[in-house]
């Protein structure tokens, strides 16, 4: 089993990711037999598509403090919403769903 | 997880949680609490005067693009009779503020407003790559931090407005404030958290943004669809307060608050009689006008560095004295055109409230 979800990167974090900013993916639907959730495609992201630099995405097992994290659920009103209302990591992702990482770290 | 609802109009889906009140809340009621907050900041300050003339200093970044798109939505709104101008930096950085400006461009047929660019080139003689070549990559922030302060005057200057208003945001600001306290520099401290600066000599400042928020800066961009441009600057960033950034963002992802609590401290600094009097008096530049607290301002005393083939001797006490000991005239060498303040400075209106 495996799910289609949608990743985007804004804010300069698509320079960490080959300087795409949109990408679909295929992942895992479960790991370790439970489904596979937001922490998990963190990680997924560090060992499949991340490019450079770990230490600017990653830190002590959740997104570097600075990067906002955003939630397009597959039956959503397309807007998106903040991860901090579903669970953070925890949220168990949905095949259609679109991600979205932005870092408030850059420019003014 | 069924949808929360909007703990202000508990009719819409919540889609984000506020930092500073942990309040759960939807779209649209998010953008009226984002932009009345800034309208009440405006308004306790009493920052601007109807028919003022202000210039947003606009970098193509997300802090000004919100916020120029903020101040021309409260100038609608709330009637304040302002006239807004963009006023850009071009540092001459190949690869980097090119393409910011891009973004400026874009932002002035978007928002509909007058667009001023000036360049270290033209006012210096210099470019940031041209200066890098020189000087390598080690002080360089040095240059472009002391001739941005004086460039943006000086645009400002040029399109004859009363106010600059910038993008900082309460996070630069706790920012500042750690690194002044870090460094002891406690006289800057007590100046680093005031919303309004204005010298005699220099035109006035403020930062509409001082209790925003980056989060809420980037979720309201975000949610509007802003057009901004976020890359690194390609020239080595401070590292200084890229230390202190990183501080804060962690101690903000243990307490939200925390960003206020340390702005809040910085203004509870009451900076004593004797360390005011430690403070240079201003005068005024005596090459280029400009208000400096030495006979030479920091520019033309840069400057006169580059110009020469000396310029990290400029940079330190010492090696100034030596630069200053060993003058030549400034025959054959680039100056700064000389400073004058725009002429409707001291009208005099009342402010809005
Ligand atoms: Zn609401
Ligand atoms: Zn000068």
């Amino acid at each position: 089993m495996s799910l289609n979800i949608s990743v985007v990167f804004q804010g300069g974090l698509d320079n960490l990711f080959s300087k795409k900013p949109s990408h679909k993916l295929t992942i895992p639907a479960t790991s370790d037999g439970k489904p596979a959730n937001l922490t998990y495609l963190i990680f997924w992201l560090r060992d499949n598509l991340l490019s450079e630099r770990e230490e600017l995405f990653i830190q002590d097992g959740t997104v570097r403090p600075g990067i906002l994290v955003l939630v397009n659920e597959v039956e959503g009103s397309g807007d998106g919403t903040d991860w901090e209302l579903l669970g953070e990591g925890d949220y168990e992702l949905k095949s259609g769903d679109e991600i979205i990482f932005i870092s408030t770290l850059h420019g003014g | 997880m069924p949808p929360k609802l909007c703990a202000l109009c508990n009719e819409a889906r919540a889609i984000l949680k506020r930092p500073k009140t942990g309040q759960q809340i939807c779209r649209d009621c998010f953008f009226y609490v984002f932009e009345t907050e800034v309208h009440n900041t405006i308004m306790e300050a009493r920052l601007f005067k109807r028919g003022d003339r202000v210039a947003i200093g606009a970098s193509g970044g997300k802090d000004s693009t919100v916020l120029a798109y903020v101040m021309k939505a409260l100038n609608d709104r709330y009637d304040y009779g302002l006239e807004l101008f963009l006023l850009s930096i071009d540092e001459g950085i190949t690869g980097y503020r090119d393409d910011s400006l891009e973004t400026v461009k874009r932002n002035q047929q978007q928002y509909d407003m007058p667009l001023k660019i000036l360049s270290y080139d033209e006012l210096y003689g210099w470019t940031m790559d041209a200066i890098v070549a020189q000087i390598g990559k080690k002080n360089n922030c040095t240059f472009c931090g002391v001739f941005r302060r004086q460039a943006l005057d000086r645009g400002a200057a040029m399109l004859n407005v009363d106010h600059i208003v910038t993008g900082h945001n309460a996070d630069d600001i706790a920012e500042t404030v750690l690194m002044n306290i870090m460094r002891g520099d406690i006289a800057r401290l007590g100046r680093c958290t005031l919303i309004c600066t204005q010298g005699e000599d220099t035109i006035k400042r403020s930062k509409p943004f001082k209790y925003t928020y980056e989060k809420e800066i980037v979720m309201y961009a975000y949610f509007k669809k802003l057009d901004y441009f976020s890359t690194e600057c390609i020239y080595s960033p401070d590292a200084y307060r890229g230390h202190a950034r990183v501080f804060l963002k962690d101690l903000e992802a243990a307490r939200p608050s925390a960003i206020i609590d340390i702005i809040h401290s910085g203004e509870a600094f009451e900076v004593k009689d004797e360390v005011k009097a430690t403070q240079k008096i201003q005068q005024t530049c005596k090459r280029c006008g400009y208000m400096s607290s030495n006979e030479l301002c920091k520019a033309c005393t840069l400057l006169e560095g580059l110009e020469r083939g000396l310029a990290t001797a400029a940079i330190t006490d010492r090696g100034r004295k030596k630069l200053e000991e060993s003058a030549t005239s400034t025959e054959n060498m680039r100056t700064i055109p000389f400073f004058q303040m725009p002429a409707g400075q001291a009208a005099t209106a009342t402010a809005i409230s």
